[in-house]
């Protein structure tokens, strides 16, 4: 009889429970897409703050002092300790490599350039601009143009095996150059593929491959410094601890956390004799930043499910009260309170279970389209979330329903069917 | 059951005796109001959460870039000002671009030379002003600021070339020789770790030589960023402006997508109560289908019926709106501080949207199931089929 009664109470009264269902759907749905946008929004910001530049820097551990004014390199060229090329790419091998975004190593050699029989003193950087390396049996490409993505370069970026270079903008100017022209540096012809602009030292030097710097400085493989882009968690008082101090566990869960000094720490362990650290600047202001938008989001969430869960009591409580005349004949009939409450429990249960399932898979969805539609990339669901998401849906049905079941399950028989209230 | 509606009735006799002749229309809507006071409460309740709500998204989404620009200024300096082709800018500079920037943002010079150290070590010494400085660039990890003269600040690099001790060292420029005491360290993971700051006074007294940088962190929208710049080029045009462009276009990407994902949330929850508000007062209205039966049978017009059920409508949701309004500044101006640490100003424009959607959304909530009961005969309804 009581399944009975569910099962006709959902065929015959189609359009109710539709509107109940549908209130409990779109409940759901914003809740699962706003909790799944704000689980991802951190990793979505963060890879846009990744814009702003390289997080972290890697030097010879036995470095001596930059003694360097406004991108002018005034130390002798061959002084101090250099990194090996060859060991960059087990940089992709360290525990967080998938937080790493992307690595650019720098070399810095001073050039003389020949100009209408005069010699004039240059910084030439060498560095990756989007070379393919590869670590085990992955594939990546890295450099400047990943790393450093507010390098503009008008004509062409050169190839990272060319001898092809680019000029600073303000150099340019200086010499009146243009890309397709060609620059005599250190005794090489050297061909301009394009004009740099990056707004900071650079506009005063001559970018090119590498290979190229470490050939004319006469040291192979030899790199000054390895600018690292990574994906981090913002810094707490946990982060700040000296890993040496740590005892196993405690260790291994600073270890295992992306925090920038953490990640440097894998860093300085994948690369022979180096010195890894965050750059402060971006670092630590990105924390900043992060913590910011990752609260507002937290927030706006909040009241996305207080929303909802408005929205889904309402509906439920509308529901019942229109079937004030149907509780009054089941009681005129016989039923006692636990069985009325249970018919409408058992109701609910079964619409916040279809409404929840429809609206998870709605939910889902929406996050991909905000993800695919705002930061280019997806937002996708875990399916962890699904039991939590019906859980809810389940509890947030009753709660809504139950004040208006308990006035229901009170009513007077003879006042409900007389419809006097 | 009987007992409260018979005490009402009382009530009701009571009140009608001292109350003035108003007219039928409003006495209606008010004891439409008053005689089902649990339904009405919880129709109105759902329109002021509503309203709160919308109030408090859409006052967030109109302050959200400001107070993200502010945290944004954490990165320091967004326009740097040099002395073309190296050279030193004139002495006013400071005055001039800080009156550019009139308390917009903070200004700090720094004045860089090579020197050498007591064994003949080339190391970069830069003057500037530290109480500055400390607003400007507040990423320096500092062990402790430089406070009296002679003093230094050096960079973690720097000191195990100069001073592994702590002790005090002294620092020769075209052989002019300055004795310095080390207060702390700074560190940042970059250029500042190889260098040593001194005192704008020690620097220029020692060396002689003026500031040829000044950073400047100015707060704003794109376009006042870019008057003011136009304002500094201006004001001193022996120097070259430069902006920091991957700041500008790192905080220009973050702003546009932390907006729209507030935007896209915004509309979720604003969808969301506007549904919940439709849904009570649907079944509100639909539940009063006898007293549009018994006003029908005695003899109202479709226009009058339309009429009352809209100003009553129309009351809710103006009423709705306006508490809503209050509760919904209440709630961004809570988060602002919560997360912020700042007050979100109350957007009196936000008001106007508010209560034009919270009408719109009850009149619909009215029109609807009446549209759909004007078709019934009111006798059909008020026996109850």
């Amino acid at each position: 009889m009581f399944v009975r009664l569910v099962y006709e109470s959902f065929r015959r009264q189609k359009r109710r429970k539709f509107l109940a269902g549908a209130a409990i759907t779109l409940g759901v749905t914003v809740a699962t897409a706003m909790i799944a946008v704000a689980t991802d929004i951190g990793d979505k910001i963060n890879r846009e703050l990744r814009a702003i530049g390289a997080n972290l820097i890697v030097t010879p551990q036995e470095d001596t002092l930059d003694v360097e004014i406004g991108g002018v390199n005034l130390k002798p060229p061959s002084d101090g300790a250099f990194l090996n090329e060859a060991d960059l790419p087990k940089i992709k091998g360290t525990f967080w490599h998938n937080n790493i975004t992307g690595f650019a190593p720098m070399l810095p050699v001073n050039v003389t350039l020949q100009r209408d029989g005069k010699a004039e003193n240059l910084t030439l950087l060498g560095t990756y601009f989007a070379k393919s390396i590869s670590f085990g049996k992955e594939e990546f490409k890295t450099g400047v143009r990943s790393t450093h993505p507010w390098w503009k370069v008008s004509g062409a970026w050169p190839d990272d095996s060319s001898r092809d270079v680019l000029m600073g903008e303000r150099l340019a100017a200086r010499l009146s150059a243009k890309a397709g022209d060609s620059v005599a540096l250190s005794g090489r012809e050297l061909h301009v593929s394009g004009i740099l602009s990056t707004g900071g030292s650079e506009d005063d030097e001559v970018v090119a491959p590498l290979a190229l710097a470490q050939e004319i400085l006469g040291k192979p493989g030899a790199v000054r410094r390895v600018y690292v882009s990574a994906l981090t968690k913002p810094e707490d008082a946990f982060a700040r601890r000296d890993p040496k101090s740590m005892s196993g566990a405690i260790y291994d869960r600073w270890y295992c956390s992306p925090y920038p000094q953490s990640i440097a720490f894998q860093l300085q362990e994948a690369i022979p004799h180096s010195h890894a650290e965050q750059i402060r600047q971006v670092a630590q202001s990105e924390g900043a930043v992060l913590t910011r938008i990752e609260g507002l989001i937290f927030l706006v969430t909040l009241a996305a499910l207080f929303a909802s869960a408005l929205a889904v009591s309402a509906a439920m409580a509308t529901a019942i009260f229109e079937r004030r005349s149907e509780v009054g004949l089941m009681k005129a009939l016989g039923a006692g309170r636990l069985t009325v409450a249970s018919v409408f429990f058992a109701e609910a249960t079964l619409l916040a279970l279809i409404g929840g399932l429809a609206g998870f898979a709605a939910g889902g969805m929406l996050a991909r389209q905000i993800g695919r539609s705002i930061f280019d990339s997806q937002i996708t669901i875990a399916p962890v979330v699904l039991p939590v998401i019906l859980a809810i849906a389940v509890i947030v049905t009753f709660a809504g329903s139950a004040a208006a079941i308990r006035k229901a399950v009170e009513l007077d028989p003879v006042f409900a069917l007389r419809g006097e209230l | 059951m009987s007992g409260g509606a018979s005490r009402l009735e009382r009530d009701v006799v009571a009140k009608r005796a001292k109350v003035p002749h108003t007219s039928m229309f409003v006495r209606m809507l008010l004891r439409a109001a008053v005689l089902r006071r649990g339904r009405a409460a919880a129709a109105l309740l759902a329109m002021v959460v509503a309203a709160a709500v919308a109030t408090a998204m859409l006052n967030l989404y109109v302050d959200v870039q400001a107070k993200l620009r502010r945290e944004f200024r954490n990165y320091g300096a967004n326009i740097i000002l040099v002395g073309k082709d190296g050279a030193s800018l004139p002495p006013d500079a400071i005055t001039r671009a800080e009156s550019v920037i009139a308390g917009r943002g903070v200004v700090a010079p720094f004045a860089l030379v090579v020197a050498r150290t007591s064994d003949g070590q080339p190391i970069v010494v830069a003057g500037t002003d530290f109480e500055r400085v400390r607003q400007l660039d507040r990423w320096w990890s500092v062990s402790n600021w430089p406070a009296a003269s002679k003093q230094a600040l050096v960079g973690v690099r720097a000191l195990q070339l100069v001073s592994p001790n702590n002790q005090p060292f002294d620092l020769s420029f075209q052989g002019r020789t300055i004795h310095v005491t080390p207060a702390g360290t700074v560190q940042t993971g970059s250029a500042e770790d190889s260098r040593i700051y001194l005192s704008l006074g020690d620097f220029f007294f020692w060396t002689g030589v003026q500031p040829s940088i000044v950073e400047i962190a100015a707060t704003g929208s794109p376009e006042e960023i870019a008057a003011i710049m136009r304002h500094l080029q201006e004001a001193l045009p022996a120097a070259e402006v430069r902006p920091v462009r991957q700041l500008m276009e790192g905080e220009a990407r973050v702003l546009g997508k932390t907006r729209a994902t507030l935007l896209a949330a915004t509309a979720l929850i604003i969808l969301t109560a506007a549904l919940c508000v439709l849904s009570t007062l649907m079944g509100w209205v639909f539940d009063r289908r006898r007293d549009f039966a018994i006003m029908k049978a005695l003899g109202a017009s479709d226009r009058l019926m339309n009429g009352f059920f809209a100003a009553e409508a129309a009351a809710l949701g103006a009423t709705g709106a306006l508490v809503g309004f209050v509760l919904g500044i209440g709630l961004a101006a809570w988060i602002g501080r919560v997360n912020f640490h700042a007050a979100v100003t109350p957007r009196f424009s936000v008001l106007p949207l508010v209560v034009a959607g919270s009408m719109v959304v009850t009149l619909l909530a009215a029109i609807l199931p009446i549209s759909s009961l004007r078709r019934v005969q009111p006798a059909v309804i008020l026996r109850g089929e």
